[in-house]
């Protein structure tokens, strides 16, 4: 088997008052080595929450409610705490979504750096230094014997996710789940972090798992993409099929959202919004949003069918739609 | 240079308390029952000779005088005296002064060496047996009045048990004091080597100041649960989980150094908040502190030690919170380093 990641039927609620948030749900996805997967969806899609799951770190009021994670063909979910401890950050590592408030107000950056060497690859004080310096030089932070003795709050944000990245590669992960690592960046620097991961990703083979709901990133550096809405995954295919041939109609208006230099249009919305995830439609989560929206999908989930080879969809007007032309 | 230009501009920021303070005491001489001059001169003066008394004191100038001599007054160490010691309310403060310091201090440590781990506990064990057993010891210790919690202990410890010392004063009968070096007891007597001494200071020492530091561990404990539940769901935290860094790194390392951050506030408050709340403690325990001795100037209409009392708490607390400003800068580098 080459799938590095394996993720069947995850499910993960929040138990809140008004009953359970079905953040993720039901979703399917793989992960093959070296291989970099986009997971896109709107604002609450349950990307994040998927990632947490991964690491095993989904605590109350949350609860992953069936599902299984294989990781290189282990059962994540039946390892003993202490073992799966030494998983994250050595084995998946993440970077997080908040750059700034990610990092410990207290330490310096470096040290925030040398000590997971400390703890994961067993390095001397010494050794860890060295390689902090070498992590930040490729991360590209300029004068790293400078920036590795000052905090967080001292730098800026793009200087921040760079050492997020150079603190999730120094352990040198097989997988790198990248929460978002372009937000809140201005657009220059967010090409250069994105150029930095793939190259990194080259250098290292290490797979990522890049989170983010932006299309257009998608398109620069993905290998293949898995698009998320209300907690499912309702589309996932190689980067190139997925825009010239997407197939359900959330793709179809994610990729006409998409600003292009050589198309002179306006964005188009997504109309409607997310529905709520607490007791949500028992049908097809989209059809609230759907032009093609069916009486059966209202009333069953669509199951996922093959659109092409490597190709999966899950939607009913889709399977309609085929089978006339 | 940043540091120091951090601390010159707390203690700049404390010169407006502290003279707010000082109004509000010189107006308490207006407000306390007494007469001043009619203290000074006895019940039996004639009104010629009240009258001669007030002008001796300057009582007939006008306010903003009468306010500046109280404040050079102040910084001569000049307090007024006491009218039924007879002394000047400085000297007796000073006498006194150590005793209180003793005790307050030791019912911080109390409050903090019980309250800090009991606030951590039922943080991260939320909504456990361990949360809850915190909770309520929590409000026991606020809930009840000090007094009450006294007696109870010298009821139980010491007449029904016999464990603790009679509740009077600092030391058991016959104990001589330690030689003097910073005035507490315990401190003196460790210097100087001298166990007899030490032994009888910190068996006085155990009621009183477990009664004063029970009150004070609720809140010491609900502020360190507080942050530190804020602090455990912080993006940092949560990259320090994503990491793989050990469980008490994670807990005992991140979350609660930046957790003591606001614990040096909250000991700051308490501080004062023990400061004004003594003087019960120290009259049920005969503690020969300042407290009691602000308490029987009450009793007996004695204006300048009750006035004093409050100046000195209102002035700890300012000179704490000084104290406490600075120490967040030592430990926070994003003060440190604006
Ligand atoms: N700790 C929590 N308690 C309650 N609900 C939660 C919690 N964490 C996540 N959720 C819910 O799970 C859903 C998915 O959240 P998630 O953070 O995965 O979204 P996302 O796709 O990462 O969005 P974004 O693009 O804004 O990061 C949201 O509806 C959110 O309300
Ligand atoms: S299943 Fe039906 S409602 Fe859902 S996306 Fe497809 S056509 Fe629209
Ligand atoms: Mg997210």
């Amino acid at each position: 088997m080459t799938e590095m990641l394996e993720i069947s039927d995850l499910t993960v609620h929040f138990q809140i008052n008004q009953g359970a948030i079905e953040a993720v749900d039901h979703i399917n996805l793989t992960i093959r080595r070296g291989e970099i997967l986009g997971l896109v969806g709107e604002s609450g899609s349950g990307k994040s929450v998927t990632s947490f799951a991964i690491l095993r770190l989904i605590r109350p009021p949350g609860r992953v409610v069936s599902g299984s994670v294989h990781f290189d063909g282990i059962d994540l979910g039946s390892l003993p705490e202490e073992q799966m401890r030494r998983m994250r950050g050595a084995k998946i590592a993440m970077v997080s979504q908040t750059p700034r408030t990610a990092l410990n107000p207290l330490l310096t950056v470096g040290r925030q750096i040398s000590r997971l060497l400390m703890v994961h690859a067993g390095l001397s004080t010494r050794e860890a230094e060295k390689r902090m310096l070498e992590m930040l030089r490729l991360v590209r932070i300029p004068a790293p014997e400078k920036r590795a003795n000052q905090y967080p709050h001292q730098l800026s944000g793009g200087m921040c996710q760079r050492v997020m990245i150079a603190m999730a590669l120094a352990t040198s992960p097989q997988l790198l789940l990248a929460d978002e690592p372009t937000t809140g960046l201005d657009v220059s620097i967010a090409a250069k972090i994105l150029d930095l991961l793939r190259e990194l990703s080259a250098k290292t083979g290490a797979a990522i798992m890049l989170v983010t709901h932006d299309l257009g990133v998608v398109a620069d550096i993905c290998d293949r993409v898995a698009v998320m809405h209300a907690g499912q995954v309702v589309e996932c295919a190689p980067v190139r099929e997925l825009f010239h041939n997407p197939a359900h109609p959330y793709t179809k208006a994610l990729v006409r959202s998409i600003p292009r230099v050589d198309r002179d249009v306006v964005l188009e919305p997504i109309p409607g919004s997310v529905p709520s995830l607490v007791n949500p439609p028992s049908g097809c989560r989209y059809a609230g949003r759907c032009e093609w929206a069916m009486d059966r999908c209202r009333v069953s989930r669509p199951p996922m069918v093959e659109a092409a080879p490597g190709h999966v969809v899950a939607c009913y007007g889709f399977e309609e739609r085929r089978g006339t032309c | 240079m940043v540091f120091f230009n951090y601390v010159a501009r707390r203690f700049a920021l404390a010169l407006p308390t502290l003279f707010g303070v000082s109004v509000i005491c010189f107006t308490l001489t207006y407000l306390l029952p007494g007469n001043p001059a009619m203290v000074k001169a006895g019940p039996f003066a004639t009104p010629e000779h009240l009258a001669e008394m007030e002008r001796q004191m300057g009582l007939d100038r006008p306010f903003p005088e009468q306010y500046y001599r109280y404040v050079s007054g102040i910084f001569k160490g000049d307090l007024g005296e006491s009218a039924s010691t007879g002394r000047p309310v400085s000297q007796d403060f000073l006498q006194r002064l150590p005793a209180t310091l003793e005790l307050n201090l030791a019912s911080l440590l109390i409050a903090i060496v019980i309250g800090l781990p009991l606030g951590v506990l039922s943080a991260v064990h939320r909504d456990t047996l361990v949360d809850h057993i915190g909770r309520v010891v929590g409000i026991m210790g606020v809930a009840m009045p000090s007094f009450l919690t006294g007696l109870l202990f010298v009821y139980v410890f010491f007449y029904m048990l016999d464990l603790a010392p009679s509740p009077l004063g600092r030391l058991g009968s016959g104990i001589e004091p330690p030689a003097h070096v910073t005035g507490l007891y315990v401190i003196d007597s460790l210097i100087t080597g001298n166990w007899t001494t030490l032994r009888s200071s910190l068996h006085q020492l155990m009621l009183p100041a477990g009664t004063l530091g029970l009150s004070a561990i609720a809140p010491v404990a609900r502020m360190v649960r507080s942050t530190m539940l804020e602090i455990l769901e912080s993006d940092y935290i949560k990259a320090a989980w994503a990491a793989g860094l050990p469980r008490r790194t994670v807990i005992y390392r991140d979350a609660l150094r930046n957790a003591l951050i606001p614990v040096i506030t909250i000991s700051g408050i308490v501080f004062g908040f023990l400061m004004a709340g003594n003087a019960v403690v120290e009259s049920v325990f005969s503690w020969p502190g300042i407290g009691n001795y602000a308490v029987t100037a009450l009793l007996t209409k004695d204006s300048a030690p009750i006035q004093s009392f409050i100046l000195f708490v209102a002035v700890t607390c300012v000179m704490v919170n000084l104290a406490v400003d600075i120490a967040y800068g030592l430990i926070d580098p994003r003060i440190r380093f604006s």
